[in-house]
């Protein structure tokens, strides 16, 4: 009988398969303790976290979508200082495998410090910097829309950290490519791609937005093909590894992520509409790779040129 | 803890012209409290539809719901037999571990339905709940005969006083000189505003918020509270007078 492998490596990090919970879809653990074991996970990115506690953006903050949803909750987090005191220890008592620590910033310096201060916690092995959140004004997002300021973030926070650092785009610009590359030269250890798509509903009876910061990120099924024409474009481009996130929701999704070159695959939206879907995710992939005749998963990674 | 399983339509009734009742089979043993939820998975919706529990026993639970949109008309249209993709145990529900003997329990419209199992729970415990039912017109009002079968004090409102008190659920309390030593109340949120500042007894509110996973992951549905952040699907729906900040 075969042995279908699973595992693949991000920068140097064993990871027992190539599923990671994105941030913001998956907390801190907690919630999907309630429903299995978290071990089976290749890694878990955790919640986008700031220096100061944030409540985030006003309700509604949720809206459906044709084969999506979009958000607005604006980083809401507890703040770097309790992300460390409570919920690190919490999350690595009930997961024992790698953690990809999401850090979002409305500063050079705020980026610095926070990533200065994750960097500090053995528990962490990735850390992923968001410049890409489309939830806050003046916030995130401007600082992944322009190669210029995505590199001054990349520059901070590597001169203050000793573990790979992935910066995590947006895809709401013209050019990713340049802005994938200005990261890479910058110092970044690897690519994080996409983060959601600038989306809009109205309630048509009432006239006026769904979401009551008008505007708000779209994920789900809908924009997966936009992040496998993403990760393909900036893994063909870059030396460095990329993880592939966005609308992923099977494992015939991963394989098809990873053959457009991603190492590592987020699976977001989908753990909300099933608590269970990164799990019975890992579960289908040695079936699906025997299926399409890989028996090891890393040897397809950017095998589609 | 919150489960995730099959479950099967034994039946779809309309109680009224927009709202039906729909009893579904299958594992309830993780519904803890009256109040609590469920989120149903439906074709071709991205995000599960949550509704409140109206009523449960060891094998069926009972939804009343209101047909406001897509989802929903989706649900009317469901025939017995359908089976759903739905998780149960959602929410902290209410409380009855508190010394009232005479609470009072307030629904407005599709705020009514997560009461029938909390009185039901009470009498059980020996308790002498009285309820009032609100809404906006004679042709909306439902399960005031359920209630009543229950043997306990029934009163009603509408709006335009086409059965019962003229006016508001707070109309009806006047008008009925109503005593009593603890409410709970689920409903519009002017509703509840409203008996918030016209009582003083200790209360639980249950909220409405639109959801993303319904079970406190996403962050989707997050309120402001005296005692801190908190998720109405996950710390609430049902939130406590000392907490609330309106």
């Amino acid at each position: 009988m075969v042995k279908y492998d699973t595992s693949v490596e991000l920068c140097g990090i064993k990871l027992d398969n190539p599923i990671i919970p994105a941030s913001g879809t998956f907390g801190f653990g907690r919630e999907f303790a309630e429903y299995y074991d978290l071990d089976c996970l290749g890694a878990i990115s955790f919640k986008g976290t700031t220096r100061e506690a944030r409540f985030g953006n006003p309700t509604p903050r949720i809206a459906e979508c044709t084969s999506g949803m979009i958000n607005s909750v604006g980083l809401q987090n507890p703040g770097i200082d309790k992300v460390i005191s409570e919920e690190l220890p919490h999350l690595r008592q009930i997961f024992h495998k790698p953690i990809v620590a999401n850090i979002s910033g409305f500063s050079l310096d705020e980026y610095e410090e926070c990533c200065a201060k994750i960097d500090k916690e053995e528990q962490v092995e990735i850390i992923e910097v968001n410049v890409s959140c489309p939830n806050v004004h003046n916030g995130g997002m401007s600082f992944g829309t322009q190669p210029e300021s995505a590199v001054e973030v990349t520059r901070r926070v590597k001169s203050v950290t000793t573990k790979p650092v992935f910066i995590k785009l947006s895809p709401n610009v013209t050019d990713i490519v340049a802005i994938a590359r200005a990261c890479e030269d910058a110092g970044a250890d690897g690519i994080c791609l996409i983060n959601t798509m600038l989306g809009m509903r109205i309630d048509t009876m009432r006239r006026r937005p769904v979401i009551a910061n008008k505007m708000g990120g779209f994920s789900g099924d809908a924009i997966f093909p936009i992040a496998v024409r993403m990760v393909y474009q900036v893994s063909n481009a870059c030396q460095i590894p990329v993880m592939g996130c966005g609308g992923v929701s099977s494992a015939s999704n991963v394989i098809e992520m990873m053959m457009a070159g991603a190492t590592a695959v987020q699976v977001g939206a989908a753990n909300l509409k099933n608590p269970y879907a990164a799990k019975e995710i890992i579960e289908a992939l040695p079936k699906e790779m025997e299926r399409l005749g890989i028996e090891r998963l890393r040897d397809i990674i950017g095998v589609v040129k | 803890m919150y489960k995730k399983g099959v479950y099967r339509i034994v039946s779809n009734v309309a109680l009224t012209p927009t709202v039906y009742r729909m009893v579904l089979e299958g594992d309830t043993q993780h519904i803890t409290h009256s109040g609590q939820f469920i989120n149903i998975e439906l074709t071709g919706k991205f995000l599960r539809r949550p509704i409140s529990v109206s009523d449960y026993d060891d094998k069926s639970i009972t939804i009343i719901y209101k047909v406001v949109g897509s989802g929903t008309s989706q649900m009317q249209q469901m025939q017995p037999g359908t089976e759903l993709d739905i998780l149960t145990g959602l929410g902290n529900g209410f409380s009855t571990e508190n010394n009232a003997q005479r609470p009072l329990l307030v629904g407005g419209g599709v705020g009514v339905p997560p009461l029938f199992n909390l009185c039901k729970r009470l009498i059980a415990e020996g308790k002498s709940p009285m309820v009032i039912i609100g809404f906006n017109t004679a042709d909306e009002v439902f399960y005031f005969n359920e209630f009543r079968a229950l043997g306990v004090d029934v009163f009603c409102s509408t709006a335009d006083g086409s059965v019962g008190t003229k006016g508001f659920v707070t109309d009806a309390i006047k008008e009925h000189n109503l005593t009593f030593d603890y409410i709970y109340a689920c409903g519009p949120i002017p509703m509840l505003k409203a008996l918030y500042d016209s009582t003083n007894v200790d209360a639980e509110f249950s909220f409405e918020e639109r959801m993303g996973c319904g079970f406190g992951a996403c962050m989707g549905c997050s309120c402001k509270t005296k005692y801190g952040n908190k998720r109405i699907c996950k710390d609430g729906p049902v939130l406590k007078r000392e907490e609330i900040i309106w």
